[in-house]
């Protein structure tokens, strides 16, 4: 079979690798008999390594809506759907996403197996908490049903398990209502990292959604100033003249090729955030603002993942422990400044107590994600040194994002490991579903 | 005008961004294939979107002694329909197939033998409910001229356009009408291993190009376009020059 290059949304690493797609459920079953290492794959919207493998299966195919109980808000569909079409078929009918990452482009099987979180899981946690149950295809061939309730080691395997536990075939996930497409946003102003800190910390607790974005190239006493983003569901009746369950369009601009890797340096970054920072006059300011812009702003550009050049980038995603994580994020970004790396984006959120599966990410902290030019490689040591900070603070790095961390540091990062291996070995014991990230980390 | 088609071949990739056209606009659906088990959650997807009537249903190109009580049977199990949509194909391996008695007769008798006999049968019910019909059969622009790559399918398919233009011919005077589909290349499973492509389109595109030529009525359809100036200039070159081309 021939093998194509294929690469996460970071563009680094870029490996070859053979290709399948599977089309029915059937399919799954198939792949899964004839034995041969395998992953899942879904969008590759994760950014590094996690979904690639020499072999990797496609479900985007399978992505057809199963059931819907406009009564409940139950959806049953199949994982390789996007979540942008999923908004398709729900907003129409006043129901949203329970949980929007940054982009509408991941499968939900992907989302999934990544538990992803979005701006409101300091209050309700990530998808996992929205999931109500899961169709997969086990390594045996076998289709087997997991929730909380049946098969339920199973169910907190798959929930941020990686895509390492099986195919998941179908989900069945709870939707929000809503009746509007808007957000009510208010956004603060803030001067200084530790006012950013608190401001998320205490007003953002009582929005449905947070999210701060972070100026780290500022210096002095301005080090580390922002914006807090807090928004709420409009209701229908706030609209003014909008059309209230207006959907995303579905095309945009798109960049046609990689910019040269000089394009993003720190004068670049440093003037865009000013601009960034200043556009707002006031320190505090309310509008209403379409979910496509509240919740996906890269999507506006496709393809915009080029701007980094051809040798990509990396996303660095941590989470530190609240008590004193204001401090390590502050550490962090101070040696982030002093080394002279320039993150090109920094978002600081706060996530809550809701606890996923055995491998999610979140944990009650402070999570930081800081892009990264790859360039010469030299940022990937320096990005391993901070490994060791957030390690030191109880903290951990995020799977989906990630394409550098070391075993030793992930499996001091992970306390549901263990458990997940002893999962994993009883579902998958001939170790079929792998990823260049899991033969990496030693995840299985 | 909108009704209950019936799709032949409905697990193809064009079949299916069809299926989604025609149900956006109005139409219920019957999806004829084999393991047409398969098909469930695309009708489930269909029903749920867009509140159609959507049926699947067995169906087998190489059965083709059960497609004259087909129509029959159709209508008593899941009511009349008013446009048959016949996508259907095989392409076949033309290297094996030079020495295979097996895969020659496969690939005519699927692309043209069984197009030809179950679209008779249903041309004949459509004509005989006296109402507003329509038949689209995809074809194939290989039909135009035979090539070395793929003989056996063109040939086959050419028969199928010719047998179209027939039918055509016959149904003109009543209220059924025909369109001749010839798709370039379209990314599908049937061309995922082929090499040499170019110009490939995606089923989505032609898709909508076919419903766009069914409702003006079209006769035949080069979707995309350009492929009709394409074939146009294949067609022209003498056979004393094209016999010696590596087409």
């Amino acid at each position: 079979m021939r093998k194509y290059p294929i690469s996460g949304w970071g563009l680094y690493p870029i490996v070859k690798a053979c290709k399948s797609k599977a089309c029915y459920s059937q399919d799954l079953v198939d792949f899964a008999l004839r034995k041969k290492p395998m992953l899942p794959q879904g969008n590759c919207r994760s950014y590094g390594d996690a979904c690639l493998f020499d072999r990797v299966v496609s479900t985007l195919p399978l992505n057809h809506l199963l059931s819907f109980d406009p009564t409940t808000g139950i959806l049953c569909a199949e994982a390789g759907i996007t979540l942008g079409e999923i908004i398709r078929f729900a907003l129409p009918r006043g129901w949203f996403l329970p949980v929007a990452p940054g982009t509408k482009f991941p499968t939900l099987g992907g989302c999934i197996a990544a538990d992803v979180h979005g701006k409101n899981h300091h209050g309700e946690g990530a998808i996992s908490s929205f999931v109500v149950q899961l169709d997969m295809v086990l390594a045996n061939g076998s289709q087997v049903r997991c929730s909380p309730r049946t098969n339920s080691d199973l169910f907190r395997a798959t929930l941020g398990g990686m895509g390492l536990t099986g195919f998941i075939y179908a989900v069945a996930l709870r939707l929000r209502k809503v009746s509007s497409a808007y957000i009510r946003v208010r956004s603060v102003k803030t001067t200084s990292l530790a006012e950013t800190c608190s401001v998320l910390e205490e007003t953002g607790a009582g929005y449905l959604y947070s999210v701060a974005w972070v100026d780290c190239l500022s210096r002095g006493g301005r080090f580390g100033r922002g914006l807090v983003i807090l928004g709420n569901h409009a209701p229908a009746d706030e609209l003014g003249s909008n059309t209230p369950l207006r959907l995303h369009s579905a095309r945009k601009p798109f960049l046609p090729f990689h910019l040269p890797r000089l394009a993003i340096n720190r004068w670049s970054v440093r003037i865009f955030n000013a601009f960034y920072y200043h556009k707002q006059l006031r320190r505090s300011g309310e509008a209403l603002v379409h979910y496509d812009r509240f919740f996906f702003p890269l999507d506006a550009v496709g393809h915009w993942n080029r701007i980094y050049g051809r040798r990509g980038f990396l996303q660095y995603q941590f989470v530190v422990p609240l008590a004193g994580g204001g401090e390590i994020v502050k550490e962090i970004l101070r040696s982030i400044a002093t080394s002279g790396m320039a993150p090109s984006l920094a978002v600081l959120k706060i996530l809550g107590p809701r606890q996923g599966g055995l491998l999610s990410f979140p944990m009650p902290g402070y999570t930081m994600a800081l892009d990264f030019q790859v360039g010469d490689g030299a940022i990937i040591p320096r990005l391993r040194e901070l490994d060791e900070l957030v390690l030191q603070a109880g903290g951990r790095i995020y799977l989906a994002k990630d394409a550098i961390l070391q075993r030793p540091n992930f499996e001091a990062m992970y306390p549901g490991l263990e458990e997940f291996r002893r999962i994993k070995r009883r579902y998958d014991p001939e170790n079929l579903f792998r990823s260049h990230q899991s033969e990496r980390l030693g995840i299985s | 005008m909108t009704g209950r088609a019936l799709i032949l071949g409905a697990k193809s990739a064009i079949a299916r961004a069809i299926a989604r056209g025609l149900s956006e606009e109005g139409w219920d659906l019957i999806l004829a294939a084999r393991e047409s088990g398969r098909l469930e959650p695309f009708a489930s997807d269909i029903r749920l979107r867009t509140q159609r009537q959507v049926d699947a249903v067995e169906f087998d190109a190489l059965a083709d002694a059960s497609f004259s009580s087909l129509p029959a049977s159709l209508q008593r199990n899941f009511g009349e329909f008013d446009l048959v949509v016949l996508v259907f194909g095989y392409l076949g391996d033309q290297q094996r197939a030079r020495r295979d008695t097996a895969e020659i007769e496969k690939i005519l008798r699927t692309n043209f033998t069984a197009a030809a006999i179950v679209l008779s049968h249903l041309a004949n019910y459509l004509v005989e409910r006296g109402k507003p019909g329509g038949i689209i059969a995809v074809s194939s622009v290989a039909g135009d001229r035979g090539r070395q790559s793929n003989y056996f399918y063109g040939a086959a398919k050419g028969a199928l356009t010719l047998f179209l233009q027939g039918l055509r011919n016959r149904l003109a005077r009543t209220r059924v009408h025909v369109l001749t589909v010839k798709p370039g290349f379209v990314h599908t499973p049937m061309t995922a291993d082929m090499e040499g492509m170019f110009l490939v389109a995606e089923p989505e595109r032609v898709a909508g190009d076919i419903l766009r030529a069914y409702k003006k009525r079209r006769d035949v359809l080069y979707t995309p376009w350009y492929w009709r100036y394409i074939m146009l200039l294949v067609k022209c070159i003498p056979e004393c020059v094209f016999k010696r081309l590596q087409l």
